[in-house]
């Protein structure tokens, strides 16, 4: 991505693709500030030497600082991971659309269990015809499916919700969706296995947590054709973090569903009205009522670079973002660089794949004016992701989930990328 | 993955074996992956509470005693009577749902009290989840809804009396068209 080597060198020409990866190191912060500045002749470049050994385990580079922010409830940011509620992705710093294992993010409701798999047990019962208790082994005996989908926090976007902080990066701000390829057993099977009663139409998912996670699900058509009982994240083992040994992975509803840790399945006619399907995951219009069981994420779309507390420089800028829908895959984005007076098609870079993040970008020469940048997104579905005047018009501002607004930019004169609200 | 079994079979020739064997094999499948759960295991984790009162457990509790309860286990991050903690405010609230700073509590947004007592007898206190015995989660439970004006100050609750209680919010919630009759193809 950018280089420090780079952004302390000369830029003779803004408008030149070298004058924008000067401009943007501030973009990222993906290499160590500091550096002295050198290679602008190829023999500056470091000699060729044998490198390290070959170890068991591939660490990142010590020039690449990426990690996550733990964080607590809107605006209550740099806080003691021991106070934190939930970890944000890195988005100004990935690539491509699949998020590493060790960055995609984090909602916890009682910390990381611990749990050996070996003890590890799913007990599934309720109206079925054969209640059963499995063990992983059992899990992983089973038929599997492998999928690459988006997880999505209903808290996505919830610093924006009332005001808009300017000293958010759009980690703050985005940074609880990430897409991984998840591998684990068709729901379906399950439900064939145990022999769910046709008069069934929801189950509870429990996790093995502290709080023992609860949630009520729909068993419509697409719930029983895509969720998945996962223990693959990216090719390898669930990481504690996200639901080690076992979790539910449902593609396009909202994060809390796909309970981690799973250790039970009940099956129901009715939801079961747990304290996070009331008191919690509900959304509260201005006329003082909430919706309730608004489980699927929203058709979405944010510019991750240039983004806040970015600086640009004038002349060539890769306007580039990801587009995510829980309804299916991304049809088209849009951005506008003169604050939504105009807009232009942005590219999609492949795969698109439905309920997965999308990469777009787009080409832009900044003129140096102050301006503000948005990106709007729609899916194959026909949803569009609105404008906040919109968007706030329908939900009001204390509804805390399910923020899916066209996230802004400015940028000032100087170059510098601030949030706001539109 | 049944299906694909039977596939290796010429259809033309062995249609009707094929969907014999197929319909054996899913009898015998149930027990393939797993072991049968028996109704003492199955009763030790089927902890969930529904509106209906489904799922409550024997037993009693006093809101007199979930003070005591309250205090011992859940006023270090609640405060005093459910105000004032660094968590979850669990006291007061109600008519400001509608207005710029809304204050969700037990009293002004839960809309059901067999909620509350599923959601402290599977996650509270947060040190020690599970520990509260049913009684002093009962207690407890009439205790939080004592001071929100809901139940007397000296009431009893049990298994037949909570889920009679009428939450001030039962109303307040817009279930979602999508999922308000689910139906599917199977």
């Amino acid at each position: 991505m950018t280089n420090d080597q780079e952004a302390a060198g000369p830029s003779p020409d803004p408008v030149s693709r070298r004058g924008f990866l000067a401009a943007s190191v501030g973009a990222a912060g993906a290499v160590a500030a500091g550096q002295a500045a050198l290679a602008d002749t190829l023999a500056d470049v470091p000699a060729r030497e044998p490198g390290d050994v070959l170890g068991a385990y591939s660490e990142r580079s010590e020039y690449v600082h990426i990690a996550r922010i733990p964080e607590a409830g809107p605006g209550v940011r740099n806080v003691d991971p021991a106070d934190a509620i939930n970890s944000k992705a890195p988005l100004d710093q990935l690539v491509g659309t699949i998020t590493p294992s060790d960055l995609h993010y984090v909602r916890s409701h009682a910390g990381t269990p611990n749990i050996d798999p070996v003890k590890h047990r799913v007990l599934v019962h309720g109206m079925v015809a054969k209640p059963l208790v499995l063990t992983m082994n059992d899990i992983r005996a089973m038929p599997s499916v492998s999928r690459v989908a988006f997880l999505e926090c209903t808290g996505n976007g919830w610093e924006n919700w009332k005001t808009a902080p300017d000293d958010v990066t759009v980690q703050n701000t985005h940074g609880l969706v990430s897409t991984h390829e998840w591998t684990g057993v068709p729901l379906s099977f399950l439900i064939d296995l145990v022999g769910v009663d046709r008069a069934s139409t929801w189950m509870l998912a429990e996790g093995d947590d502290g709080a023992a996670v609860a949630r009520s699900i729909p068993l419509t058509d697409e719930v029983i054709a895509e969720a998945m009982l996962a223990y693959g994240q990216n090719g390898e083992p669930l990481r504690p973090a996200h639901g080690f040994p076992l979790r539910l992975f449902i593609p396009g509803y909202e994060g809390n569903l796909s309970i981690k840790w799973l250790r039970r399945l009940k099956f129901g006619d009715r939801p079961f009205m747990t304290r996070w399907e009331t008191a919690r995951y509900t959304q509260l219009l201005a006329n003082g009522k909430a919706r309730q069981f608004q489980l699927r994420q929203e058709v979405n779309s944010v510019i991750t670079s240039p983004s806040g507390m970015m600086q640009i420089k004038p002349g060539y800028n890769r306007v580039t973002g990801l587009a995510w829908s829980g309804y299916g895959k991304i049809d088209w984005v849009e951005v506008s660089t003169d604050g939504a007076k105009t807009w232009s098609r942005a590219r999609l870079n492949g795969p698109v794949l439905s309920k997965a993040q999308a990469r777009f970008d787009m080409d832009w020469v900044w003129d140096g004016k102050p301006t503000k940048i948005v990106s709007r997104s729609a899916d194959e579905k026909g949803n569009i992701q609105p404008d906040r005047k919109t968007f706030i018009a329908a939900m009001g501002e204390n509804a805390l989930f399910h923020y899916s607004a066209q996230q802004t930019w400015s940028i000032d004169a100087a170059g510098k990328v601030r949030n706001v609200l539109d | 993955m049944r299906q694909g079994r039977c596939a290796m079979f010429s259809i033309s020739k062995t249609v009707m074996a094929c969907l014999a064997a197929c319909v054996l094999a899913s009898n015998a499948q149930a027990y393939e992956f797993g072991r049968p759960a028996t109704p003492d295991e199955i009763k030790a984790w089927d902890i969930d509470v529904r509106p209906d009162g489904v799922g409550l457990p024997d037993g009693s509790g006093t809101a007199a005693h979930g003070k005591e309860v309250y205090d011992d286990n859940c006023s270090a991050c609640h405060g005093d009577a459910g105000q004032g903690g660094y968590k979850d405010r669990l006291v007061g609230g109600q008519g400001t749902l509608a207005t710029s700073h809304p204050v969700k509590t037990v009293g002004s947004y839960w809309p059901y009290a067999t909620s509350l007592f599923d959601y402290v007898r599977r996650a509270m206190p947060y040190p020690a989840p599970g520990s509260l015995s049913d009684d002093d989660t009962y207690a407890v439970v009439a205790y939080l809804l004592s001071l929100n004006g809901i139940v007397p100050a000296d009431a009893t609750l049990d298994k037949a009396s909570l889920p009679k209680i009428e939450m001030p919010n039962r109303d307040g919630f817009i279930p979602e068209p999508e999922f308000r009759v689910i139906t599917n193809s199977r």
